[in-house]
């Protein structure tokens, strides 16, 4: 039953970044010479819309469906990981075309070189794994 | 407006996503999709090599039943729900994309040049989406998260880290879009 749950929201997710066309690379480019509002504007939505239902879960202590209490876990402080990180991360962003759940949506569309970029996605988490204690945070 | 066929205006795939948001805090857990990607290395055996990829990827499971999901979303929307694939994107756009030889920008979902079969031919292409893919998986998980996890989830709680590893986004992206494509393309 959670599955199907979990399912249903993976298959909405999925058509909403296609049918948005969040998951086309014309897209992500476009956003990134500030030549359309369209991809500010739903990340603004979800964004305002989230920010919302955040505080409302927190200031009435909404608990999940299952009665428990809904969790937010702060992210660590901290400054170097978030900013070399996130420009490595937009390097890839930008040159793919597609973020991690995209990527998925754009294979099961039938674009078969995807998959490159999802294999490669993978070893670029596993090197990562490898270097962690290497690498400054 | 034909919300089956048309493409989605941002206004409603916003509410999606936000609502997408919701339905995973509700059920406990939380809107990430790179975190997947650590999962998979776990399950291929990377635990061995590094200490990062022990644990219990069991309890990440309903990720990977959201990231099948994904998939199938994709399969529905791009077989039954699309009457035409052009992503209608800015004209200057365009002009721009076809002086770096993308001849098919604004007439296709995903640039030709990128995503056709005939890449797999093409060893430049494969570095390129090669290289793109290292790039996200290791900065995602380096940044502690992507898109989703920072961009939507963390900056709706309004986590200072999430802010800044937004900023590095926009700034590799724009690196990458303003002057890297010119000599790669």
């Amino acid at each position: 039953m959670r599955t199907l749950f979990y399912l249903i929201i993976g298959i909405l997710f999925g058509i909403t970044m296609y049918k948005s066309e969040a998951a086309s690379w014309f897209r992500i480019y476009e956003m990134f010479r500030f030549e359309s509002f369209h991809m500010y504007g739903i990340i603004g939505t979800a964004l305002a819309m989230g920010v919302i239902s955040t505080l409302i879960i927190k200031r009435y202590n909404i608990k999940s469906f299952y009665g428990e209490t809904v969790k937010f876990i702060p992210k660590e402080k901290g400054f170097t990981r978030y900013m070399l990180g996130g420009i490595i991360f937009g390097l890839g962003w930008a040159l793919a075309g597609a973020c991690p759940g995209p990527m998925f949506t754009l294979l099961g569309a039938g674009f078969l070189p995807i998959s490159i970029v999802i294999i490669a996605a993978i070893l670029g988490t596993f090197i990562y794994g490898i270097l962690k204690e290497k690498l400054p945070h | 407006m034909n919300l089956i066929y048309d493409p989605w205006p941002w206004y409603i795939s916003g509410i999606a996503i936000a609502l997408i948001m919701l339905l995973l805090q509700l059920s406990g857990e939380k809107f990430g999709m790179s975190s997947n990607l650590r999962t998979l290395c776990t399950i291929c055996g990377a635990g061995k090599q590094a200490h990062f990829f022990r644990f219990d990827w069991k309890a990440q499971r309903w990720n990977l039943v959201v990231v099948l999901g994904a998939i199938i979303g994709g399969s529905i929307a791009a077989n039954f729900m699309t009457n035409q694939n052009a992503v209608l994107i800015n004209s200057n756009t365009i002009e721009h994309l076809k002086t770096l030889g993308f001849e098919s920008a604004g007439t296709a979902y995903l640039p030709l040049e990128l995503f056709e079969m005939h890449v797999f031919s093409s060893p430049k292409t494969l570095i390129i989406l090669f290289f793109g893919g290292l790039f996200v998986g290791f900065g995602a998980r380096y940044a502690g998260g992507c898109t989703s996890g920072h961009a939507i989830s963390g900056l709706s709680n309004l986590q200072l880290p999430s802010l800044i590893a937004v900023v590095g986004f926009f700034i590799g992206g724009l690196i990458m879009t303003h002057f890297l494509f010119p000599l790669i393309f």
